[in-house]
């Protein structure tokens, strides 16, 4: 909607053609060739983006990209609460990750709930040489007698676990009957494994079918009645408190939420999930997974959604409310209806100041195309998007639901290539990691954390929306940016200028 | 509904609105299957005890938050502190992720660092190809002037030799020959981030010093009077560098800063990202061969850079995160004594104003019992400084601290009267300066970010001094080294004593007689 205020279309695309051989003249022949086919403009009409995705990473270009552990215990499993998560191998891979993904949940840290702990095996030289089965057996136990309240373990591999050739699953087995059936669950997410996180997910996902679903017992009591109306929520981390401003709309419109994947979830819900009638899946990256398992094992369908912004709410309530009677359809109605005036009014306060602001993304696995609704209910429109870690179904996505014609794609961007395109497409916020945040500021771009929220949050759902729309304002609008020339330096101003 | 347009509430009051805490309510006692709440609260009881103290100090495995990060996050540091370079960790690509995400949380500023990104295919091939397309990649996209090399746990346990490979890299082009790629080792099932400080510095002055890999000559040392300075491992590097090179320049001594990242870690917001902000130029670093002698602020950030310098002739000389009065003092003197330079009026005066401010506050302090961790010579620092204070560092901890750290706490709490019934606890974790503060629970608690959670549990009082500091802004900026950084440590200390006692006396009618407005 913006676009027509400069620039055409046509221009744009053109423009952003250009930016990307500009970018690729940089790297060696080889690399370039490679790199180009991650870069695309979006052609309105195409089922995907155009680019490839789920690629290695190429040396030295400083990749935003993280690992298979940190998927596996940054994000699906270390938000379980109840369970004590091991960093198993050296102390760093856990020091790194302890507490700042912000997965919020409620519990006596410590004595019945872990998540912001770092437990960790803290490999020295010897636990290479010889191994560290051993360790871990008497990790188990001093686990178990110090935090006797703990409701199961995994083991988070870290790379050498997989180098040195220790068998993990054995020793789980064996502690396990040793302590009457507990919950030990080995993940095997050596950081080396895949080509970014992804393969983290995909692991854990294959954890928790292998080593919880298949360890119910089939005469296991239910823990509670199930009724026609009971979900799952599948893929939320609760990063703020997204999936508490989540639930709370599915239990207004007369859902039941048996269980919360992985945010504030505990082991007993994670059980109970094969009794859902409909999983419901926000991060599909992440978690598809194990929703498709779930199907295909336990019959229980499972449908994509999206709680970002009042246009996608809507539309993913009435979607949720397709697979169940009236009673449900016109509570998703209700819900609509409830919080119809409070959208007005955030969009009344904040889409004049943020109407026609244009956005450049690069986030996970869901952000970079789940965000893009809410952006546009205030009236600002996103001009590039890539994904650190999405797959070519997150891009079939993303070109057919959420992008717009000309949209510059970058998928597993550089520093180099961001900094490019920030430069030159000069957005008026970026919306990218922590690694990002401080490189943009320097150039003078607003910009925002849309990995933690920026220490903000919940986004998700109508409250979280409100939250939403007010940090965009507070980050375009802050008065800091008007100060970032001295007032007596006269020459023209190197506006956005990225390193050397 | 809680949420409104008018004054949007986010996680900090959400949350708290009956509608929420109805839902988390149900979530919990229908889906959780949570503990009996007496029974958790039985527990929580119990580990506190005497008992549990016990077992926890009995672990011999398990490690629980500990205070310590990996090597190659330290060498990332230190490299970063030299005139256009480009850290770059053969190994995994996470790591990188993590190194740069932490430092970045902690000083609010941008980190650069690339990975060499090997995956499985190289864990069994070996990592060279990655090397080879890695420096090329780098060297062409990000213009360094030097490329510092360090390792993830994974090329170490492979065994890559990076020697070897640098070397083979530069044969197929990948970087100019002449072109500066020092190495270091840095496994990260080895010691600590300090001892990774240690490991790459020493691989960049003795790759400028001994002859770039063998393909340079080895500089000959032409003594000169002048004095290397190495800050260490320093979360506080931003305002502690830029305070030494004021003292420095104060009492004209001519000087080398090596691995001067205090600019790095603080470059402007003026609408430009300086990639390489600052750092000890790649000329100086190689002539600080032919200084008279070089002074390492933290002792066991340096234990293998120290000696490889005298080696080469310098005098050495090591402190242990010098902090207050008579650690400055001892600073100052070792640098007039090495150099022939008086020590200016204009410190001396300084040191005056931190005595004065100590004596105008000492009796807020005085018998104070402190528990402090964190690594070994910012902990000997703070303790030391404590004790002049006529506090009491009761419970010193450092995960990363070994033997000869213990042994040289014990002397230091020998020295002094308020050190009698201090003691230290090398290689412990945060898990048992639990047990400690509810076994022997002192006043205050000095530590990092991680500290919060002691606080909350044990209700000791959090004084943020430390690495990684996420949770509170722009410390980093303040020196607390020197006499100034002295002035800097006592006020937070005092704000926090200070608050504490208001925090206690203000009940109004009840305990507000002592809620005084002059103290």
């Amino acid at each position: 909607m913006t676009q027509a205020t400069s620039q055409s279309a046509a221009e744009i695309k053109a423009r952003n053609k250009q930016l990307i051989q500009e970018v690729l003249k940089v790297y060696p022949e080889k690399t370039a060739k490679r790199r180009a086919k991650h870069l695309n403009v979006h052609e309105a009409g195409k089922s995907d983006c155009g680019v490839k995705s789920n690629l290695k990473s190429i040396p030295g270009v400083m990749t935003i990209r993280g690992c298979a552990y940190a998927g596996s215990k940054g994000v699906v499993w270390g938000p379980i609460k109840d369970m004590v998560h091991l960093s198993h191998g050296p102390v760093g891979c856990g020091q790194y990750s302890w507490g700042s993904r912000r997965n919020y949940y409620v519990g006596t840290t410590g004595i019945d709930t872990f998540v912001t702990m770092q437990f960790t095996s803290d490999f020295q030289e010897k636990d290479i040489v010889f191994g560290g089965d051993k360790k871990l057996v008497k990790i188990i136990d001093e686990i178990h007698e110090l935090f006797p309240l703990n409701h199961g373990l995994t083991i988070q591999s870290e790379c050498p676990i997989g180098l040195i050739g220790d068998d993990i699953e054995a020793v789980s087995r064996s502690k396990s009957k040793e302590y009457n059936g507990k919950t030990i669950v080995p993940v095997r997410c050596e950081g080396f494994r895949g080509v970014s996180q992804s393969l983290g997910h995909h692991i854990a996902n294959d954890a928790v079918r292998d080593w919880i679903f298949d360890k119910i017992a089939p005469d296991k009591a239910p823990s509670f009645e199930s009724t026609p109306y009971d979900v799952a929520i599948i893929g939320d981390y609760n990063i703020g408190g997204d999936a508490w401003s989540s639930r709370i709309l599915l239990e207004e419109m007369g859902l039941r939420v048996i269980a919360q994947w992985s945010g504030d979830g505990s082991l007993a819900e994670l059980e109970a999930t094969p009794k859902a009638k409909l999983n419901i899946l926000h991060c599909y990256r992440s978690m598809n997974y194990i929703s498709r398992h779930m199907e295909e094992k336990f019959g229980i369908p499972w449908c994509e959604y999206n709680f970002f912004g009042p246009s996608k709410i809507a539309e993913s309530l009435r979607k949720i409310a397709t697979y169940f009677d009236d009673k449900i359809k016109e509570g998703a109605e209700r819900v609509i209806a409830k919080y119809q005036p409070l959208m007005d009014a955030v969009i009344a306060k904040y889409r004049p100041r943020l109407e026609g602001k244009t956005v450049m993304l690069f986030v996970g696995g869901l952000r970079p195309r789940h965000v893009i609704g809410a952006y546009e209910d205030l009236g600002m429109e996103v001009v590039g998007t890539g994904y650190e870690f999405g797959h070519n179904d997150d891009y079939q996505r993303t070109a057919q639901r959420y992008v717009k014609d000309g949209t510059l794609i970058y998928d597993d961007v550089t520093g180099y290539e961001f900094e490019r395109f920030v430069e030159k497409i000069q957005p008026d916020l970026v919306g990218s990691g922590i690694k990002e945040k401080y490189v943009f500021q320097k150039m003078g771009v607003p910009f925002r954390q849309m990995h933690s929220w920026d220490y903000s949050g919940p986004y998700h759902g109508y409250d979280g929306f409100a939250i939403f729309a007010r940090d965009m304002d507070m980050a375009i609008n802050s008065p800091v940016w008007k100060m970032t020339k001295a007032p007596w330096t006269n020459s023209p101003q190197p506006t956005l200028m990225a390193a050397e | 509904m809680t949420q409104n347009a008018e004054h949007v509430l986010d996680h900090l009051e959400l949350f708290k609105g009956q509608e929420y805490q109805q839902m988390l309510a149900n979530k919990r006692a229908l889906f959780e299957c949570p503990h009996d709440p007496a029974e958790v609260e039985r527990i929580r009881e119990w580990s506190k005890t005497p008992e549990y103290r016990e077992k926890n100090f009995a672990r011999e495995a398990l490690t629980v938050n500990p205070a310590k990060a990996c090597q190659p996050l330290g060498a990332v540091f230190v490299s970063a502190g030299f005139e256009g370079t480009l850290p770059f960790v053969h190994g995994s690509q996470g790591c990188v992720a993590y190194y740069r995400s932490h430092l970045s949380r902690h000083f609010k500023e941008p980190s650069s660092c690339v990975s060499s990104s090997m995956t499985e295919d190289a864990a069994v091939f070996g990592g060279l190809n990655n090397m080879i397309d890695g420096l090329a990649n780098s060297y062409n996209m990000y213009k360094p002037k030097m490329i510092a090399v360090s390792t993830t746990c994974m090329a170490e346990v492979i065994g890559d030799d990076l020697n070897a490979f640098i070397k083979t890299a530069k044969e197929k082009g990948s970087v100019p020959a002449e072109f500066d790629v020092p190495f270091a080792h840095t496994p990260a099932f080895v010691g600590s981030h300090v001892n990774g400080y240690d490991h790459a510095l020493k691989g960049i002055l003795e790759h400028f010093w001994d002859g770039k890999a063998g393909s340079a000559p080895k500089l000959e040392r032409k003594q000169n009077g002048k004095i290397n300075v190495i800050g260490g491992f320093d979360g506080y590097t931003v305002g502690n560098l830029r305070e030494i090179k004021r003292i420095l320049e104060l009492m004209e001594i001519e000087y080398t800063i090596l691995g001067d990242n205090s600019d790095v870690f603080d470059t402007p917001t003026d609408g430009e990202f300086r990639m390489y902000g600052g750092g000890t130029s790649l000329h100086d670093a190689a002539n600080a061969v032919h200084a008279k002698a070089t002074i390492s602020m933290q002792q066991y950030c340096t234990e293998k850079t120290l000696p490889f310098v005298e080696d080469h002739g310098h005098k050495i000389l090591a402190f242990n995160y010098p902090l207050g009065v008579g650690a400055t003092d001892d600073f100052l003197m070792a640098l007039s004594r090495i150099t022939g330079k008086p020590i200016p009026k204009a410190l001396e005066q300084e040191r005056g104003r931190l005595v004065d401010a100590i004596a105008d506050s000492s009796s807020h302090i005085h018998g104070k019992k402190f528990a402090i961790y964190g690594d070994p010579d910012l902990c000997y620092g703070l303790a030391a400084f404590l004790l002049e204070l006529g506090a009491e560092p009761t419970h010193v901890l450092s995960t990363n601290g070994g033997k000869a750290w213990e042994e040289k706490m014990r002397t230091l709490f020998a020295s002094s009267p308020f050190g009698q019934n201090c003691h230290v606890y090398p290689g412990k974790d945060l898990w048992h300066m639990r047990s400690l503060l509810f076994t022997e629970p002192v006043d205050f608690l000095i530590g990092n970010t991680y500290g919060k959670y002691l606080e909350r549990d044990t209700g000791t009082p959090l004084i943020r001094i430390g690495f990684p500091i996420f949770d509170r802004h722009h410390h980093h900026r303040y020196p607390v080294w020197g006499y100034q950084g002295g002035i800097n440590v006592l006020v937070k200390i005092l704000d926090k004593i200070f608050d504490e006692i208001d925090k206690h006396t203000n009940i109004a009618g009840k305990t507000d007689y002592s809620f005084d407005i002059v103290r």
